[in-house]
């Protein structure tokens, strides 16, 4: 099935600077402006383009990414593309019933119960009465707030609050179906049960467009990408191909993955340490090996000197202690000089989430040189591997790829486990 | 526009799609249509927004739906003291505190719808900026929750006309109508200011000089009749003149105010019908400034 849902053509957005820095004007600037400006046009200085040129065609079924750095337009396509906002210049068709997702909850008031909202924010996503009432039990069930149903929305816990909005936008039945950041709220539990629920919705052939950061998601939901820059369409293809260009692309525009010292020490000189992996900075597919590099200066001769690193997870727990000299027989004995060392994460290990490297030099059984805490840190993305093909995070800091066996077998040959307590 | 949308599309994308809609997203130029039947599409919408609007008007509040008679109600029991009693206003042979508060009721509606219209769109920006919806939906639905606040003010009247003896006469079947005109009345003024109050913050300043300044131009605490022909027809350019009198007229028996109802009810609906105009073109900036 090949038929286009949605084509979009030279699409474009001008917004006014000062329209959005000052967010309204009053009337009195208004006519100041109008009488200054007689007869001119408004200069271009005072306007940018959120989007210009912006073209491409999406299937029906189709299942597409919007990725890019902020600012790029993501967002401003997603409003343009669901009629929230007009377009300056070019046009988009649609074909079929569009539901947009921009934000969970819009529309839900505080002081009204559970039940109350469910209809209420269902009838601003634009579903009919009598539809809200075939969902309401299923609804109120996935989002688990049966108890609570008839209490005020403002009694309930964030947690409750977010699950009953979801389940609301969830049960929504689109042909198309635009989605921007919603699966970047709530814990790590609830987002990847919108996950989930993304996947299935992907799965029942709707067309789907979602904007998100999180590049795990997007690689495991979409199969294309469109990566905007700068509010122009900056690649669209495959979407491995396309998170792997966005990855490549933000490395150069630079950020510290590199961490140097020049240290008041008898012994020890200088020291610096830099991250090195495909596509570093400072996201890091999963699938990347890392290599940690040290360089530092020995001012006069020592033995047992050790340079290494702590790694911590963004979360608090330390996952390992490592330094140079590890696998040395005896401890190692430097001369004066600059010296290099490397070590390398392997790929395939760490689990997507956040992680510190907390510099460390000592001699060994003298005394502490310097603890640089959490000098570097990086971000590690799922993009394949152990899981990626349901789309969810693991629980974890881990996620290795280990080797599993599976084969058909005899039902005579299967173990018989004694409890004991059998007769 | 309309040649753009027949050009440019491939013939064969528009038959694959069948009966599916399709929606062409475009920058608009100029004046655009008022989408009515889009308007109707959504008319349970329109509903939830109302009830809403109804349920939590006086949420938090101590003394809840008394609001809505305590206002007309107090303003009356002031303008039976000074103008009444005191000023000995002329009120068409009828007591005074029925012959204002008559007027009264209908103005407060007329007055809340426009106050609460005003500024319904900037109120309501949380939506305005994530969902797609006609936006009419928002003045209109804050205008009707009003209707509520009337017929309880309204019930006051009844008990009020018990009270001094008054009998309505059959005229009493035109108050739907007359409160339609109030309403219309209200809706266009609030779309009008609505619209502007979106890029102007100014109005939220203006709207409470414009209602008093609007209750002392409409014959509230006094009689039409101190006017005569043709200025009383000319009176009749303030829509609510049309209205306070036509209730007048059908409650408590006063002379019909023919030529000025037809002169408010067409000032009225040319109010309405710019301000929806008005609102529809201004529409598409309400996302990017509200």
């Amino acid at each position: 099935m090949s038929q286009v849902a949605i084509r979009v053509e030279n699409l474009g957005k001008q917004f006014r600077i000062g329209g959005r820095v000052e967010r309204y004007q009053t009337l009195r600037e208004s006519l100041v402006r109008k009488l200054k400006g007689l007869g001119r046009r408004e200069s271009s200085e005072n306007t940018f383009w959120a989007l210009r040129g912006v073209s491409f065609t999406v299937d029906h079924g189709d299942v597409v990414g919007v990725i890019g750095n902020n600012g790029a337009g993501k967002s401003t396509l997603l409003k343009v593309l669901s009629q929230i906002s007009e377009p300056t210049e070019g046009y988009a068709d649609v074909h079929g019933r569009v539901s947009s997702l921009l934000e969970i909850g819009s529309g839900f008031h505080f002081e009204l119960s559970g039940r109350e909202n469910i209809y209420l924010n269902g009838a601003i996503l634009g579903m009919r009465r009598a539809e809200i009432d075939r969902k309401f039990d299923e609804i109120v069930a996935f989002a688990g707030v049966e108890k609570f149903i008839d209490t005020a929305v403002k009694h309930y816990s964030s947690g409750m609050y977010l699950r009953l909005a979801f389940s609301v936008a969830a049960s929504l039945e689109p042909e198309i179906l635009m989605v921007d950041e919603v699966l970047a709220v709530g814990d790590i539990a609830f987002q990847n049960k919108c996950l989930r629920k993304m996947g299935q919705v992907a799965g029942e052939g709707r067309t789907v467009i979602l904007v998100s950061h999180n590049l795990s998601a997007i690689s495991s939901l979409t199969k294309r990408c469109i990566l905007l820059k700068h509010g122009r369409v900056h690649a669209a293809g495959p979407t491995s191909e396309i998170v792997a260009m966005y990855l490549r692309d933000s490395a150069t525009e630079g950020s510290a993955v590199a961490g140097s010292r020049e240290i008041k020490d008898d012994t020890l000189g200088s020291l610096l340490c830099e991250l090195d992996s495909e596509g570093v900075n400072p996201t890091i597919p999963s699938t990347q090996p890392i290599k940690v590099r040290f360089w530092f200066t020995v001012k006069q001769a020592v033995t047992g000197l050790r340079v290494g690193f702590d790694l911590t997870s963004g979360a608090g727990p330390h996952l390992f202690r490592t330094y140079y000299d590890d696998l040395a027989e005896n401890p190692p004995e430097l001369q004066p000089g600059a010296y290099a060392a490397e070590c390398t994460i392997p790929p395939n290990w760490l689990n997507g989430g956040d992680y510190y490297i907390t510099l460390r030099a000592s001699i060994h059984g003298i005394r502490h040189i310097i603890v640089l805490e959490r000098a570097l840190g990086f971000q590690i993305v799922n993009l394949a591997g152990a899981n990626a093909q349901y789309g969810v995070e693991r629980p974890g800091l881990l996620n290795p790829t280990l080797d599993w066996k599976i084969e058909p077998t005899d039902p005579a040959t299967l173990p018989t486990i004694s409890t004991g307590s059998d007769a | 526009m309309d040649t753009a949308t027949n050009s440019t599309s491939p013939s064969v994308a528009l038959e694959t799609v069948g009966s599916t809609a399709v929606v062409r997203i475009a920058p608009s130029t100029g004046w655009v249509s008022l989408k009515l039947r889009e308007l109707w599409n959504y008319r349970e919408l329109l509903y939830f927004l109302t009830w809403r609007d109804i349920k939590v008007r006086y949420k938090q509040t101590a003394l809840g739906a008394a609001w809505a008679l305590i206002q007309p109600f107090g303003t009356m029991v002031v303008f039976s003291v000074f103008f009444g009693k005191l000023a000995k206003m002329p009120s068409d042979g009828i007591p005074y505190p029925i012959f204002t508060y008559t007027a009264l009721v209908p103005w407060t509606f007329f007055a809340t719808g426009l106050t609460q219209s005003s500024g319904s769109l900037v109120g309501n920006a949380n939506l305005v900026k994530k969902i797609y919806f006609p936006r009419l939906t928002i003045p209109i639905s804050t205008v009707l929750s009003g209707v509520i606040d009337f017929v309880l003010a309204f019930v006051i009247l009844l008990g009020m006309m018990a009270y001094y003896g008054v009998t309505p006469t059959v005229n009493v079947l035109w108050l739907p109508a007359l409160l339609m005109l109030a309403l219309v009345t209200s809706l266009g003024v609030g779309l009008w200011l609505c619209a502007m109050n979106v890029q102007f913050r100014d109005v939220r300043y203006v709207v409470p000089f414009l209602t008093q300044f609007w209750m002392f131009a409409t014959p509230i605490a006094y009689p039409s009749s101190l006017l005569h022909d043709p200025w009383k027809t000319v009176f009749g350019l303030n829509p609510m003149v049309g209205v306070v009198e036509g209730f007048r007229w059908a409650l408590l028996g006063t002379p019909a105010p023919g030529g000025m109802i037809a002169v408010s009810s067409i000032v009225a609906v040319l109010g309405m019908v710019s301000g929806a105009f008005y609102f529809r073109r201004m529409e598409k900036t309400f996302a990017d400034v509200v």
